[in-house]
């Protein structure tokens, strides 16, 4: 399932944030693979990740969410607030 | 009016408030949207930050690699919520439905989620805790003032409590280059979480990467200097350790002081709930209304007996907040229970540790692949002749079957043919958790008998 990202509308495009559920990533570093400057494996088979991914790594995560197998990452979504709505 | 048309008119118009603004919260507010939910939502949170995630504070931030403040969680969608943050909740009027705030504020609501997790056990003697240089771990404000530190490269770490956390921070420090000590009360690091079989493990891992690991023993003071610094640490052999930084892993305890005479079975180990995540009162009768998930909640698990678990784990946290959330807005028959088996994961030493189901159960423990010896294993737990845990390291892949073991309550030991079953692992031993009445670093998952009302300080697992 491939979530869309935040960041489309009228080019206010911000980075993305992401967020892997690490119980169910199996360390297959297919992501590690299509977007090596947020996702790197630690040791054998420990993920470690960027939770916050510049405007220029955009594309490369979107592959990886897409190509993960076991669909362990998450994005924003498409319509999520960039923060939230109202001031403290 | 009939049940599901009152649900009808709640989701439509009904107001949720939500008590502490993290991943348990955030997850349920999306979940209540996904499902339909138009009416108002409010989001109350303590920290004045948006929700974030928290264990990468041990581990990439630790590191140096992430900032404590970009661990933000991504939104799964939009939420149309009104955000009070920077402000605790202070009291629950069950009566008048009404959530009273630290500003003087009052909240009404419907229906209620309470999220408000747990935050780090600080160190006992409160001056001492005081001092410049003594840290815990639970916030990203912790986590950057403790990065910022280990930047400024300390002499030697002290890490109390080899907990998952402890140990993390210990591995964190020595990938820094930094000399550390870690102090443990038990017989070896996890030893709470996954027994003596394989603390014995953590403990040669932490050793391998030149951690001066001292167990069976416990800091008994921490000293300042004149500019209030912490200097010194006094450990119970009588040896002393000079120090300018010690970290204090001694596990966390429940948000519920707020709850305190509000009528809710909430103790200092969190708030009891039904299956279907909905508070019970102090009577032991369980409320319509309210209802808790995350590190706050305390439910039973059909699966384990019916104990009552409390469970520190993230992936409890975002599937407890959706069936919550579901059965806020659900009727009847369309509720659902909490069935989730409880898996957890950590990164230490370079290992990929991953545990599933509720390993301080297990009375026996067997290798079923790989070996102790080469940090690459899997081990099944037994209770009463079923699989009732597993644990691997640096075999992730294996998790998901061992959970589909435990849900179909397996034979013990299991019967399949290892598939790189060494001698070492033909015979099952005993799981060797230390007595659960005197808690080390705290495990993460805490069997805590069976009556909802039940408030005892007493850590009273129920064995057989
Ligand atoms: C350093 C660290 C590393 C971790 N690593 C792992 C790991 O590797 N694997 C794993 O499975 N789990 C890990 N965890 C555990 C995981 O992060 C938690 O299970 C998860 O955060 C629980 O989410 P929660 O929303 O229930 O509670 P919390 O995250 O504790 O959030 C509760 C929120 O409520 C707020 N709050 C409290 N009281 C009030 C009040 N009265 N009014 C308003 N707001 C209030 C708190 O400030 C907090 O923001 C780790 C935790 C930490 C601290
Ligand atoms: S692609 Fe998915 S399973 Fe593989 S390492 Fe990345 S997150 Fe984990």
């Amino acid at each position: 399932m491939a979530v869309p990202v935040a960041g489309d509308v009228e080019g206010t495009r911000v980075p993305v944030r992401l967020v892997v559920d690490l119980n169910r990533c199996e360390g297959y570093a297919q992501c590690a693979f299509l977007a090596p400057d947020v996702f790197t494996m630690h040791g054998e088979e420990a993920l470690m990740y960027s939770p916050r991914a510049g405007q220029a790594q955009r594309e490369q995560v979107i592959r990886a969410v897409a190509a993960c197998p076991v669909q362990a990452i998450t994005v924003d979504g498409a319509d999520a607030e960039e923060t939230r709505t109202d001031a403290r | 009016m009939p049940a599901d048309t009152a649900a009808r008119e709640f989701r439509r118009q009904g107001r949720v408030v939500v008590v502490g603004a993290s991943l348990a919260g955030l997850r349920a507010a999306e979940t209540l949207r996904e499902e339909g939910f138009t009416g108002s939502l409010t989001m109350i949170g303590d920290e004045p930050h948006d929700p974030y995630d928290r264990p990468p504070l041990s581990k990439q931030v630790l590191l140096g690699r992430t900032a404590a403040d970009d661990t933000e969680l991504p939104r799964r969608r939009r939420l149309d919520a009104r955000w009070r943050l920077g402000v605790a909740a202070t009291g629950l009027d069950l009566a008048d439905r009404r959530v009273r705030l630290a500003d003087g504020e009052e909240v009404e609501f419907d229906r209620l989620l309470i999220a408000t997790g747990a935050r780090a056990r600080p160190w006992f003697r409160e001056s001492e805790a005081a001092l410049d240089g003594v840290f815990v771990l639970r916030t990203a404000d912790d986590a950057s003032r403790l990065d910022r530190k280990l930047a400024a490269g300390p002499r030697r770490v002290l890490v109390v409590g080899a907990g998952f956390t402890g140990s993390e921070i210990a591995s964190a420090c020595r990938e820094r280059g930094l000399e550390v000590t870690v102090a443990e009360r038990g017989p070896a690091p996890l030893v709470g979480a996954l027994g003596g079989v394989v603390g014995a493990v953590a403990a040669r891992l932490q050793r391998e990467h030149g951690v001066d690991l001292r167990c069976g023993i416990t800091v008994t003071s921490l000293e300042g200097d004149m500019a209030g610094r912490l200097r010194r640490a006094h450990l119970s052999d009588g040896t002393a350790l000079d120090v300018d930084v010690a970290v204090i892993g001694l596990g966390a305890m429940r948000n519920t002081k707020w709850l305190a005479g509000s009528g809710l079975a909430a103790g200092p180990r969190g708030i009891a709930c039904d299956a279907g995540c909905r508070a019970f009162d102090v009577h032991g009768i369980v409320t319509d209304d309210v209802f808790v998930a995350g590190d706050v909640a305390r439910s039973p698990h059909p699966l384990f007996g019916y104990q009552f678990l409390s469970l520190e784990h993230w992936g409890n946290a975002v599937a407890q907040a959706e069936v919550a959330a579901h059965n806020m807005i659900s009727s009847g028959l369309e509720r659902r229970p909490h069935l989730w088996v409880p898996a957890f994961w950590s990164a230490q030493f370079g290992v990929n540790i991953k545990s599933v189901g509720v390993p301080p159960m297990g009375e026996e423990i067997v290798v079923t692949q790989g070996a102790l010896g080469e940090n690459r294993f899997v081990a099944a737990y037994g209770y009463q002749g079923r699989v009732i845990a597993a644990v691997a390291f640096d075999q992730a892949r294996w998790i998901d079957f061992y959970r589909r073991l435990i849900e179909s309550a397996a034979p013990f030991p299991p019967v399949f043919a290892g598939v790189d079953r060494r001698p070492e692992g033909a015979r099952p031993v005993p799981a060797d958790f230390p007595d659960p009445s005197l808690p080390t670093h705290g495990p993460t998952v805490t069997l805590s008998g069976y009556s909802p009302s039940e408030r005892r300080l007493q850590f009273t697992p129920a064995r057989a």
